[in-house]
C-alpha cells in the first residue's frame, strides 16, 4: 500500500448552516453561508484558495444544474479550478478526500470542500424517487424490486435479526436505544433539524416505515449544506494553533458481489469493513476501539449505525447489542457516537452530510462543542455510506490534533 | 395423430364473494349471480396470466421444441404491440417462433385451439401452445361486473404423446350482437339480458354440438364430458339437457368459482375435464361468443403417463379473499386512488427493453463457465470474488428456478397500489441472488428462508409513455 496522506493536510476552517426543512434558503444562500464560515474560521479570503470541490448535490441536481458552477459563481470563485464529484450520500466527504488528496500531491497549497443538497424542493417526504432521478440506472429501474432506502436498509435488520437470534422485540428495542441516544445528543446542538428527546417506547412502537423500521429509525430528510478548507500540514499552524490534521481518508465501493453473490449475509456492510481496513492502516491505527475517541458515523437507519459498529471493529461480529445496553455509544460512554446527532438528528441533506460529520469533530477535537463537548478527544472518526447494504460506497475519514 | 400434449391453467388468488359486491352496490343493482369469481391482482393481466398458465402447461415438457403461440384473449394490453410476442419472450420460445393474437370475440379460445389443431394436423409446424387468458371488467352496478372472472388456460398442442387427440370441429357464426366494446371503450355494452340469454346463449351452444355430432355421425351417450361455458346457471344445465346428456355427462361449472373468464373460459373448463379424464373418453368442447365453436377430443392413454395433472383443480384450492370492493375497484384502475408524486413513473426507455430483452422479458442471467456461478443480471466479468473470469459467460435462466427468501421487507414508504410493498433478496436453488418484488403474499405471512418461486408480473405502469413495464416477482410457493 502507498504510504497515504496521514499527517500531510490540516483542515483550517470550516462551517455548516443550520440542517433542516428551510424553505426560504436557496442552494445559493446555503453554499455561501457554509463558505462564509468557513472562510471566518479560517481566517483567510477568497483569493487565499487555489482550488475547490463541490460536493453533491446528487438527488437535487435537478434544482441546481450540473458541475461545479453553481459553486463557483455562487461564492465568486475567480477561476479557480472547481469541480463537482458525486458518490451518493457519500459526496461531502469525497469532495473533502479530493481538496485533500489536491493538497497531499502538492497541486494546491490551500482547497476547499464544500457539500449541498436541498432535498425538500423535491416535493417528496423521505428520498426523491429513484426511478425519477435514475439514480440507479434504467435497467435497474426494471429489473431491481420496486425498493426504497428504508425497505432496503429495512432487510438488514430482518437478516441480522435472524443470524443472531433476535426476535423482533429485541432487535427494535436496540434499534430504539441507538436513536433514543441521538435524539438526546442532537437536542443539545442549536444547529440539528430534530431537537427532541425520544423514549425507547416511541421509537419501538412508532409506525412501520419498511419493515421493522419504523419512524425513528430512520433519519431526517433535510436542507443543509457543510464546508472544510484544508490546507498544506506544514502551513496550518500559520492560520491558527488548534488546527485538525486529517490521518486517512479512504472509500470503498461494492464489487457487485453483495447485490449478485450468496455469500453476503446481509448482516453488515462490507465496504465499510474494507474501507475502515485501510483507514485504520493509513492513519496507524492498531484497536480501534481504544484509539478512537469519537465517531460520527452514517446512521441513515438506526440498524445501519448498529452494523456499523461491527463493521468498523469496535464491537465484536453480533455483539453490538451489549455495547449499546451497556451505554458504550452514548456522550458519556467509552466512544460517544453522534454527538451532534448523527444524520438521525442533524439531518441529512445528502450532498452536506459527510462535511457536516467532519464539522463535528473538528469543533469537538477544538473543545468547541458546547453543552454536548466530549472530554479531551483525540482521534475521531467518520463514516460516510452512499447506497445501500447491498450496493454502496462507503468513504472513512480520521482526523486528530 | 394430432392433439393436447399437455394443458395446464391459472387462477389468480384474490377471490371476491359476490356478496361484496352487493354489499356495495346493491342500493344500486344486483346480478344476483351465486358464489365469488377470481380477481387478478393490480400486477396482473391477460398477459401474465397466459404467461402463468402457459409456465404450468409447459412445466414439465419444456418450451424448447414449441414452434408457435397463440394468444386468445378480448382483453389484451396493448391493441398495437403484440400481446403473444410478450408471452413467448416470458415462455423463453426462442425467435424463430410464429405468434399470432386471436381476440375481439370469447369463442378466440376455442378458435385458437381449433386454428392450432389444424396447423400441427397440416406439419405446417410441431408444437403449439396456446394460451387464453381474460381479465374483463364491468361497470359498476353491472351484470358483467359480477359475472365476469379473471383466469386463464394453455394448452401444448403436438403430435406425439398426445394425451388427447383433435378429432374435429364444427362452427357457427352470428353477428349477435350481445355484448359490444369499440375501440377506447374499457368497458362493454350489453343488450337486455333475456335476450340475450334466450335468443343467443341458449341456442349458440346447441346448434355448434348437434351440428358437430351430426358431422361425425356421434351420439350423446358416446361423449363422456361435454364443456361450454356457463353464463347463467339455470340455462347452462338445460343447454345440456336439451343437447341429449345426462347431469353426469355435464362438465362442472366455473361460474359460481370463478367466474366467466371470456375467451379463456371454456379452455379453463377443459382442462378441469382434462384433469379428470380417462383414457377412452371422448371430451366434447364448445365456446360462446358471435356463434359458437364445437370441437372434440379423444382421451388416449398417455394421460396416465402424465406426472401431475395441475391446472384447475389445484387453483380453484388456492385462494384468498378480496373482501374490499374499494381496492377490487382500485386494483382495475376504476377508481383513481391518489398516487402521490411517488406514484408517477416514466419515462421508459424503449431501446433499454429492446437491449435487455431476454433479461427482462425472459429473467436471463448468465452462467460462469469457470466457476458455475449463475448470477443476474448477466455480467460480462464474473461477479465471484474468487473467479472474476472475463467473458466465460453462457445464458442462464431463472424464471423457471424456485429460491428462498433470504430477507424482506414491507415497504410503506414505496408506491404500491396494494401496500405495503414487498419486496426480498431472492437466493435462488443452484446459486445466484437478487432483489425482487413479491406479490400474491401478505407481508405478515412473509418469513426468512421461505421458498419462493418466480411470476411474470406488471412491474410497474408508465403512464406518459403507455407502456406495462413487465418483469418478474416472486412469489410464495405454492403447489
Amino acid at each position: 500500500m502507498a504510504e497515504g496522506i496521514r499527517d500531510k493536510v490540516a483542515i483550517i476552517g470550516m462551517g455548516c448552516t443550520r440542517f433542516g426543512e428551510l424553505w426560504d434558503k436557496s442552494h445559493e444562500d446555503l453554499m455561501v453561508e457554509a463558505y462564509l464560515e468557513a472562510l471566518a474560521d479560517a481566517g483567510i479570503e477568497t483569493k487565499d484558495i487555489d482550488a475547490a470541490w463541490q460536493g453533491g448535490p446528487e438527488m437535487t441536481e435537478v434544482s441546481t444544474g450540473h458541475s461545479a458552477i453553481p459553486l463557483s459563481t455562487a461564492l465568486k470563485l475567480p477561476f479557480l479550478p472547481t469541480t463537482k464529484v458525486e458518490n451518493m450520500c457519500a459526496s461531502g466527504s469525497e469532495a473533502l478526500r479530493a481538496a485533500a488528496y489536491a493538497v497531499a500531491a502538492g497541486a494546491c497549497d490551500v482547497a476547499l470542500a464544500l457539500g449541498i443538497e436541498k432535498l425538500k424542493d423535491t416535493g417528496y417526504g423521505g428520498l426523491p424517487e429513484f426511478s425519477h432521478v435514475i439514480a440507479v440506472g434504467t435497467k435497474l429501474r426494471i429489473v431491481l424490486a420496486n425498493n426504497t432506502t428504508p425497505g432496503l436498509f429495512g432487510m438488514m435488520a430482518t437478516r441480522y435479526f435472524a443470524k443472531y437470534g433476535l426476535s423482533p422485540q429485541e432487535g427494535k428495542t436496540a434499534l430504539a436505544k441507538i436513536s433514543v441516544k441521538s435524539h438526546h445528543n442532537g437536542s443539545m446542538c442549536e444547529k440539528a433539524h430534530l431537537k427532541r428527546e425520544i423514549t425507547v417506547d416511541q421509537a419501538v412502537n412508532a409506525p412501520i416505515i419498511a419493515w421493522p423500521l419504523g419512524l425513528f429509525d430512520c433519519c431526517g430528510v433535510s436542507d443543509g449544506s457543510a464546508a472544510a478548507i484544508v490546507c498544506r500540514a506544514d502551513m496550518a499552524h500559520k492560520f491558527r494553533n488548534d488546527p485538525v490534521f486529517i490521518k486517512s481518508s479512504q472509500i470503498a465501493a461494492c464489487s457487485g458481489e453483495e447485490l449478485m453473490y450468496t455469500d453476503y449475509d446481509y448482516a453488515h456492510v462490507e465496504s465499510t469493513t474494507r474501507a475502515a481496513a485501510r483507514a485504520y492502516k493509513e492513519a496507524g491505527i492498531a484497536d480501534p476501539r481504544k484509539e478512537i475517541s469519537m465517531m460520527e458515523v452514517h446512521d441513515c437507519f438506526s440498524i445501519t449505525e448498529l452494523v456499523t459498529y461491527e463493521d468498523l471493529g469496535i464491537s465484536p461480529r453480533g455483539k453490538a447489542k451489549e455495547d449499546i445496553d451497556a451505554g458504550f455509544f452514548e456522550l458519556n460512554g467509552q466512544i460517544p457516537c453522534q454527538p451532534d446527532g448523527g444524520l438521525k438528528c442533524f439531518g441529512h441533506p445528502i450532498g452536506a452530510s459527510g462535511l457536516r460529520m467532519m464539522y463535528e469533530m473538528y469543533k469537538q477535537l477544538q473543545g468547541k462543542a458546547g453543552p454536548r463537548q466530549i472530554k479531551d478527544p483525540k482521534i475521531g472518526l467518520t463514516h460516510n455510506l452512499g447506497g445501500v447494504p447491498p450496493r454502496n460506497v462507503v468513504a472513512i475519514n480520521i482526523v486528530g490534533l | 395423430m394430432t392433439g393436447i400434449v399437455s394443458f395446464g391453467a391459472y387462477i389468480p388468488r384474490y377471490r371476491m364473494s359476490r356478496k361484496t359486491i352487493t354489499a356495495a352496490m346493491g342500493w344500486y343493482a344486483s346480478a344476483g349471480v351465486p358464489g365469488e369469481k377470481a380477481v387478478a391482482n393490480y400486477d396482473e393481466d391477460s398477459v401474465t396470466m397466459a404467461v402463468a398458465a402457459g409456465m404450468n402447461c409447459l412445466e414439465e415438457t419444456g418450451s424448447g421444441s414449441v414452434e408457435a403461440l397463440y394468444l386468445a384473449t378480448v382483453n389484451a394490453p396493448y391493441k398495437e404491440r403484440q400481446d403473444a410476442g410478450i408471452v413467448a419472450g416470458a415462455l423463453d420460445l426462442g425467435t424463430a417462433v410464429r405468434t399470432a393474437d386471436f381476440t375481439d370475440s370469447t369463442k378466440a379460445g376455442t378458435s385458437a385451439l381449433i386454428a392450432g389443431c389444424e396447423a400441427v394436423k397440416s406439419g405446417s409446424v410441431r408444437k403449439l401452445v396456446v394460451c387464453a387468458a381474460d381479465c374483463r371488467m364491468g361497470k359498476p352496478g353491472s351484470f358483467e361486473e359480477a359475472n365476469y372472472g379473471d383466469g386463464a388456460a394453455a394448452l401444448l398442442l403436438g403430435d406425439s404423446n398426445v394425451v388427447a387427440t383433435f378429432q374435429g370441429s364444427y362452427s357457427v357464426t352470428h353477428d349477435f350482437m350481445d355484448r359490444w366494446r369499440a375501440e377506447d371503450e374499457k368497458f362493454p355494452h350489453s343488450s337486455e339480458d333475456r335476450w340475450i340469454r334466450d335468443e343467443g346463449y341458449t341456442k349458440f351452444i346447441n346448434e355448434a354440438i348437434a351440428g358437430l355430432l351430426a358431422k361425425y355421425e356421434l351420439t350423446p351417450k358416446e361423449i363422456a364430458k361435454a364443456v361450454y361455458p356457463c353464463l347463467y346457471p339455470r340455462e347452462h344445465a338445460a343447454i345440456g339437457k336439451s343437447a341429449g346428456f345426462a347431469p353426469e355427462q355435464i362438465q362442472q361449472e366455473l361460474l359460481s368459482s370463478v367466474g366467466d373468464c371470456g375467451a379463456a373460459h371454456p379452455l379453463m373448463m377443459l382442462v378441469a375435464a382434462l384433469e379428470e379424464a380417462k383414457p377412452g373418453d371422448r371430451i366434447v368442447v364448445a365456446s360462446y361468443g358471435n356463434g359458437a365453436d364445437a370441437m372434440f377430443f379423444e382421451v388416449t392413454d398417455e394421460i396416465t403417463k402424465m406426472k401431475s395433472r395441475k391446472g384447475v383443480k389445484a387453483g380453484l384450492g388456492l385462494r384468498a379473499d378480496l373482501a374490499s370492493y374499494e381496492k377490487y375497484l382500485s386494483f382495475r384502475g376504476i377508481l383513481p386512488v391518489e398516487k402521490g408524486i411517488r406514484g408517477e413513473t416514466g419515462p421508459t426507455q424503449v431501446p433499454v427493453l429492446w437491449r435487455d430483452r431476454h433479461e427482462i422479458l425472459g429473467l436471463y442471467g448468465s452462467k460462469c463457465k469457470k466457476c458455475n456461478t449463475p448470477q443476474y443480471p448477466s455480467q460480462r466479468i464474473c461477479v465471484n470474488p474468487g473467479c472474476v473470469a472475463v467473458d466465460q459467460m453462457e445464458p442462464y435462466r431463472f424464471a423457471d428456478k424456485k429460491g428462498r427468501l433470504f430477507s424482506y421487507t414491507g415497504d410503506s414508504l414505496a408506491f404500491s397500489v396494494s401496500p405495503p410493498e414487498m419486496y426480498g433478496v431472492i437466493d435462488f436453488e443452484g446459486g445466484g441472488r437478487y432483489i425482487l418484488d413479491v406479490t400474491d403474499s401478505d407481508p405478515e405471512s412473509l418469513a426468512v428462508d421461505m421458498p419462493v418461486e418466480m411470476t411474470f408480473r406488471r412491474r410497474y405502469v408508465d403512464e406518459m409513455r403507455g407502456i406495462y413495464a413487465y418483469f418478474w416477482k416472486a412469489t410464495p410457493v405454492t403447489a
